[in-house]
């Protein structure tokens, strides 16, 4: 017998545990916001992220001001005309290596929690999020949504890819609870909301 | 409304003064209360220890004393907790034993819940400050206040009814019901963090200023009353009936 | 050898500012918990969906492991199943050797630690990296972690600075958290970028979409998997989740109860492989389907491994994770241990005062101070515990049945112990005494008090 097939078979073997039913629907459940703007920005702050609200043409500027020295910048969002790296162009992801600030189009911000989905479209190397030493999300202002619940609504998985909820920088505090901001992803994160 | 004393083992040899003060409050209700003489012992410290199978003598016999009383009530949150939450292995739905799970209470409980705080009148002043050590098993199991891990309302009978005593003042501690570290046969077996947790428990004390430390089971309070007397620390322990009584610091 | 908590246990103990340093830094990660937890109005609702969701997966667990595999197949992900941890090793090594990897970067999994994987692998010539910075520091120390979240959480920052000096060429003495984590980034920057291989663990592995999703805060997990080639991705039978939308009640609910935090900075959400790539998933056992035919235990299966537990833990913040000896310390490491090793954990379950905060604090309702009071009962028959405990539990449990032997008993010893002088009572012997004053024998017992009118009414 497999493996697979005596693991099947030990479960199978006097299971005691009581069935219970899954949860019908989390449709109008979960905590909603007056303000869901205020409330994304709040918890993002209180994670090393910050967001901003611009006019979307003045998108190229307000990243040059908030990252003035970073050379190398790769980007996959219209609109954008500072990028001088194609990551796209690249066959084999250790190529990003060098990749300084990352200009990326996110789907939707997720309020509770200030994480923002990303489906990875328009982008070929899923790594570019975290090889990237900084890393600037721009999302459509009205894609702001209450809850995870409201969140998985909106995704779905039927074909082969990726996809993440990315909340602030990368962090870490396992140096006697001192929380640093910037592991081994992006040390420093916006979200930049455009207006419609 | 006839009712049973059960009166933990160890309170009927170590504390009878304690056990005084739970009559004479109840008394004070103008309750019939009856003390059946033949009581021991609820079995909890074998349990614990994992002689739960050697219990059921023990549990049969509570049953035996008890069964024909409308409410069975101790001075004890750990001992009611034992009789309601683990004796349902020796009795296979039994009559009896359901009825004392239904009428068993913790006194304070008891006071709250069936005589009602609003009926209360312990005409007694205790112009202290007073830090309330909300004991696990009463706290956590017979729900006599609300656990801070949860995110449900906040009440706590053992503060409503404390604060019906003129001029007492009851502290804020930095850890509301964080555990004292006796655990029974605990304090022995594992002795270092026992009283390292005990002697934490009176420091929160001790920095909210309170001068007495009270609480619905003298387990707890028999515990940190060891460390206290050993090291000398400026806190008294009470159990809550001592105060309900006018008992005087 | 079994595991002796107590001892344990009073050695840390005995390092009286250090014991108290740990209890407060993780008894101030139980009060984020509780700050994330408050500010949810339906939190105790998420808690009982999240029970649901759990025990109807591990009602029908052969099902949803079925459907899990056919999904991820079809997203181009091979599935392997381990029935134990050298097979899980056996098969990583096969894995890792086909495609030639010389070095393996690791995120963190609890069930890789559980499987002994890194000497394993070591042994036959890969080197394992470990990624999380709290379990690299632990890696570099040579030490197992004792948190499952906060693996590095018993070590003060002189502590990493010391290892990060000699291991890698960090400025002597210089502990500033930051300028640690920027060295071990440049360090781990390096390996991520030169191995072969990347392996991460699962936090929930989804049936109806064939996917995984990895939660981490550094980074870590996503640098390993997206940039070699190769990802395999270790799982226990039980992470498995019906439904994409069930992890809306995950997710909301993981990251609070672990530390505090609304969300990790990164859930990422892998259903195949990158570009040119391979991914795997190794799906195992060891003993976690025993679990499911238990019905005292059954429950201790639906762990999302947040260690709220342990962080509630009083006895676990002043004994620290290394006294329990077990891959999982703490409340859940308690039952999981003592349940699949008896012998070796036998004092784990007694490690605990039954104070119940644990079970209070489980974002999927596990009832573990019931679990931990039934372990031990359990023992007990399989005569695993102290037999002169046992003894003495039965002398006493036959003198309480005998009400006038024991109220006799009583007035002996109220007669007899106030006359005996302190050297004789505080003997060696005597436990209680060593460190607490013995309570005052009274004159009278209550009952000879009510006997004898006694009351001052």
């Amino acid at each position: 017998m497999s493996s697979r097939e005596k693991i099947l078979s030990k479960i199978r073997q006097n299971n005691v545990v009581p069935n219970v039913e899954l949860p019908s629907s989390y449709e109008n459940f979960g905590i909603t916001f007056e303000d869901k703007f205020e409330r994304f920005s709040t918890m993002l702050e209180s994670v090393g992220g910050k967001a901003l609200v611009i006019d979307k043409k003045d998108l190229d500027k307000t990243v040059q001001d908030l990252y003035k020295d970073e050379k190398v910048i790769a980007s996959n969002v219209d609109g954008f005309s500072l990028k001088n790296f194609d990551s796209n162009e690249q066959d084999d992801p250790h190529k990003l290596r060098d990749i300084d600030l990352a200009v990326v189009k996110g789907n939707f911000a997720v309020a509770e929690n200030g994480a923002i989905w990303m489906k990875n479209e328009d982008n070929r190397h899923r790594s570019l999020y975290f090889i990237a030493q900084n890393i600037v999300i721009v999302i459509d202002e009205k894609d702001i949504l209450n809850n995870m619940h409201e969140a998985y609504e909106k995704i779905n998985f039927e074909n082969a890819g990726y996809g993440v909820f990315i909340s602030g920088p990368s962090k870490t505090a396992d140096i006697e609870q001192s929380l640093v901001i910037g592991a081994h992803g992006p040390k420093s994160g916006y979200v930049i909301f455009t207006k419609s | 409304m006839k009712v049973g004393l059960f009166i933990p083992c160890f309170m009927n040899e170590l504390y009878p003064d304690v056990c005084k003060a739970t009559y004479k409050v109840l008394k004070k209700q103008g309750l019939d209360i009856d003390y059946p003489m033949n009581q021991t012992c609820c079995g909890q410290p074998m349990a614990n220890s994992g002689c739960s199978k050697d219990v059921e003598t023990l549990a049969k016999q509570f049953v035996k004393t008890f069964k024909d009383y409308d409410y069975i009530v101790a001075p004890s949150g750990s001992c009611v907790s034992m009789v309601k939450e683990h004796y349902a292995p020796f009795f296979n739905n039994d009559k009896d034993y359901n009825k004392v799970k239904a009428s068993i209470y913790e006194v304070c409980e008891f006071l709250h819940d069936v005589i009602k705080i609003e009926n209360l009148n312990f005409d007694v002043t205790f112009a202290h400050k007073v830090g309330l050590h909300n004991s696990c098993h009463g706290h956590r199991v017979l729900k006599l206040g609300t656990a801070s891990e949860l995110n449900i309302p906040y009440n706590s009978k053992l503060e409503n009814i404390l604060n019906t005593v003129k001029g007492i003042e009851l502290v804020d501690l930095k850890r509301k019901d964080e555990c004292c570290g006796f655990g029974g046969t605990f304090s022995v077996a594992e002795e270092d963090v026992s009283v390292a947790m005990g002697k934490d428990r009176i420091k929160d004390h001790l920095e909210s200023e309170a001068v007495v430390m009270t609480g619905a089971d003298m387990s707890c309070l028999m515990h940190m009353d060891g460390l206290i007397n050993r090291n000398n620390y400026p806190i008294k322990v009470m159990h809550i009936v001592q105060i309900l009584a006018g008992e005087e610091l | 050898m079994s595991t002796d908590h107590a001892k344990n246990a009073k050695e840390f103990v005995a390092n009286d500012e250090r014991m108290h340093w740990h209890d407060e830094a993780l008894w101030f990660v139980r009060a984020k918990r509780d700050l994330a937890s408050k500010s949810i109005p339906e939190w105790e609702q998420l808690r009982e969906y999240a029970n649901q969701i759990k025990s109807h997966t591990m009602a029908n667990l052969d099902t949803y492991l079925l459907e899990f595999e056919k999904n991820a197949n079809a997203k181009g992900i091979t599935v392997h199943f381990a029935a134990d941890a050298t097979e899980h090793n056996e098969i990583a090594y096969k894995l890792l050797k086909a495609k030639n990897v010389k070095k393996l970067v690791k995120s963190k999994s609890m069930l890789t630690e559980e499987c002994h994987l890194n000497p394993y692998l070591e042994s036959r010539g890969i080197e394992v990296i470990d990624t999380d910075l709290g379990e690299r520091i632990v890696q570099l120390r040579n030490e197992p972690p004792s948190h499952i979240v906060l693996p590095a959480i018993h070590l003060k920052k002189m502590d990493v600075s010391d290892t990060f000096h000699e291991k890698l060429g960090t400025e002597k003495g210089n502990d500033d958290p930051t300028y640690l984590t920027r060295a071990a980034r440049a360090s781990l920057r390096e390996d991520f970028l030169t191995a072969e291989a990347g392996m991460t663990g699962v936090n929930f592995a989804i049936a109806n979409t064939g996917g995984v999703v990895v939660c981490t805060n550094e980074g870590n997990a996503d640098m390993g998997a997206s940039v070699p080639d190769l990802h395999i991705a270790s799982m226990g039978i039980e992470k498995v989740i019906p439904r994409l939308e069930d992890l809306s009640v995950f997710t909301r609910l993981l990251a609070r109860s672990a530390t505090g935090q609304p969300i990790t900075s990164y859930t990422s959400h892998f259903h195949g492989p990158i570009e040119g790539g391979e991914m795997h998933i190794i799906i195992v056992d060891n003993k976690r389907s025993e679990f499911l035919s238990s019905p005292k235990y059954k429950k201790a299966l639906n762990c999302i491994r947040c260690g709220a537990c342990m962080n509630t833990c009083p006895v676990y913040r002043r004994s620290g994770g290394h006294s329990y000896e077990y891959v999982i310390p703490g409340p859940i490491g308690s039952i999981l241990g003592s349940v699949k090793e008896p012998e070796k954990h036998n004092t784990l379950p007694f490690a605990c005062t039954l104070c119940g905060s644990c079970t209070n604090v489980c974002p999927v309702k596990i009832d573990l101070d019931s679990q931990l009071y039934a372990r031990r009962q359990d023992l007990s028959e399989m005569k695993l515990i102290d037999p002169k405990k046992k003894m003495a539990m039965k002398v006493t449990a036959w003198l309480m049945s005998k009400p006038k032997l024991f109220d006799f008993a009583g007035k002996m010893a109220r007669k007899i112990v106030p006359k005996l002088p302190d050297s004789i009572v505080y003997n060696k012997a005597n436990a209680w005494g060593r460190q607490r004053d013995m309570p005052k024998m009274a004159e009278k017992s209550f009952k000879e008090m009510f006997e004898q009118g006694d009351l001052d009414e």
